[in-house]
């Protein structure tokens, strides 16, 4: 592993889940992904993914014990193309139900628990469900209608602001599962277990430049 | 709209299919991570690996296999078959399984589903019930009893109970699985699988006795299973996953056909 100044892209380790899956998907798509856990690290990287699977009481906690939730906010602020996934979307609002937790705020809103009417469905939100573009976003280049991506969660984002929602699914309910502003894009769903059209995601995120 | 999944389950003994497969290409004959590979390229929503390799000692060869599938196939992977601790269960993660399948050493010790639960989140843990029919009683009180070891070992085990007893314990899906209609290609058991589907808010994938399309139709309707499992009506090449997705978008059963 070189220790050179600075990396092509460094996944957010923070005891949140299994990273390799993020990890190989980059590799499928020729960007070179390494999975780091300190704050410096993060700071070298050219681009970073902050993926997450888990509860956001833990995330938080194991994010402020390792230092990396200041250093989220600050390569966020400086511009670093940045991409969330799931969990690390649902940490990026201000406040989740999930284990009454106050989280980063990059986007203002709440994650709220799935509380369906119709007893058939299930929670979490788990399978495939169309992703429908509200908005053009370079990261969602080639998305077309009908196409799906994989989902595993029971919270679900509520942002405040809706000029900062690029897609959207249905389950019940609609839900925004595309956050983004300037350099920062974040999904509720999983690009890295979408098949084709997740990893075209992840390949646009590779030579993306952080402005939309 | 959440979509209905169709999952493919390869057994691997040995780190190879255990059913032989004919492939028109010989060369390849019982390699997972073609067959895989293949699927995945063909539409499959998920794929299943069964490790029914008896030695422990060849556990290794199977973590080989989920490494060089999860580099190649970019959809949820599945691992089970004698997972019996959380270290079991690490290890096949790390090797690129999402979810793990327990379920002999779950029923021994009911524990185990909440201890990888802790360790490895509860979406990721699926509990894989083998059932079996039989008479009504009081110790069985739906007529569905679960068993171990293949099918071979009654448990005296009331099936419904076990199902949201898996819940409560942190399993966050159910893989359904019935002796009386696996390997029968005469379709899923609908009466099980739409029982205890609606004893549970965890989703239900249907196992054993696909043979047919509207088999795969039957369940995901009045069955109200959340996935369908194939075996070898996808390994023999009689059917292809694609051909099922086709005919059961046609039925109006929702599916992902973009792929």
């Amino acid at each position: 592993m070189s220790l050179a100044a600075s990396l092509a892209a460094a996944i957010v380790d923070y005891d949140a889940g299994n990273l390799r899956s993020v990890q190989r998907a980059c590799h499928e798509v020729g960007l070179n992904a390494e999975i780091v856990g300190d704050p410096e690290s993060l700071l070298r990287a050219d681009r970073v993914i902050f993926p997450g699977v888990g509860a956001a009481g833990a995330a938080m906690q194991s994010l402020h014990r390792r230092g990396l939730g200041s250093a989220i906010k600050e390569i966020i602020a400086r511009g670093t193309p940045t991409l969330g996934i799931c969990l690390g979307l649902q940490i990026s609002l201000d406040y989740s139900e999930e284990n009454d937790t106050h989280t980063l705020g990059l986007f203002a809103g709440n994650v709220r628990h799935f509380k369906l009417a119709d007893p058939s469905l299930k929670v979490p939100h788990m399978g495939w469900n169309e992703v429908r573009s509200v908005k053009a976003h370079p990261l969602l280049q080639g998305l077309e209608a009908g196409d799906e991506f994989y989902y595993v969660h029971a919270y679900y984002p509520d942002p405040i602001e809706r000029s900062i929602v690029y897609a959207v699914s249905d389950y019940e309910q609609e839900f925004a599962c595309a956050l983004g502003r300037d350099n920062y894009f974040a999904t509720q769903f999983h690009p890295e277990k979408s098949g084709r059209v997740g990893l075209r995601l992840l390949k646009c995120f590779s030579t993306w430049e952080g402005t939309c | 709209m959440l979509s209905k999944r169709v999952i493919a389950c390869l057994d691997v003994r040995d780190g190879k299919l255990a059913k032989s497969v004919k492939f028109v290409d010989t060369k390849d004959i019982g390699d997972p991570v073609q067959k895989a590979r293949e699927y995945y390229e063909d539409g499959l929503d998920e794929l299943v690996f069964y490790d029914i390799t008896a030695s422990s000692d060849k556990r290794r060869i199977m973590l080989d296999v989920v490494e060089r599938v999860a580099e190649q196939v970019f959809i949820p992977l599945s691992v089970g078959g004698g997972v019996r601790s959380v270290a079991d269960a690490t290890d096949l993660r790390l090797a690129g399984a999402e979810k793990i399948n327990v379920n002999s050493a779950a029923v021994q010790r009911p524990e185990l589903i909440s201890e990888c639960a802790e360790a490895i989140g509860n979406q990721n843990v699926v509990l894989s019930m083998d059932v079996l029919r039989v008479a009504v009683s009081a110790q069985i009180p739906s007529g569905y009893e679960i068993v171990i070891n293949g099918g071979r070992k009654p448990m005296g085990i009331d099936a419904l109970w076990w199902a949201r007893e898996g819940e409560r314990l942190g399993a966050g899906e159910l893989v359904v699985n019935s002796i009386d209609a696996d390997g029968t290609r005469e379709g899923y058991e609908l009466n099980l699988t739409s029982r205890i589907s609606k004893a549970v808010r965890i989703p239900v994938i249907a196992s054993g006795g696909a043979g047919l399309p509207e088999h795969l139709y039957d369940v995901l309707t009045d069955g109200a299973a959340d996935a369908a499992l194939v075996a070898s009506m996808v390994h023999y090449g009689d059917h292809r996953i694609s051909g099922l997705k086709q005919y059961l978008h046609g039925r109006g059963v929702k599916v992902r056909m973009s792929w």
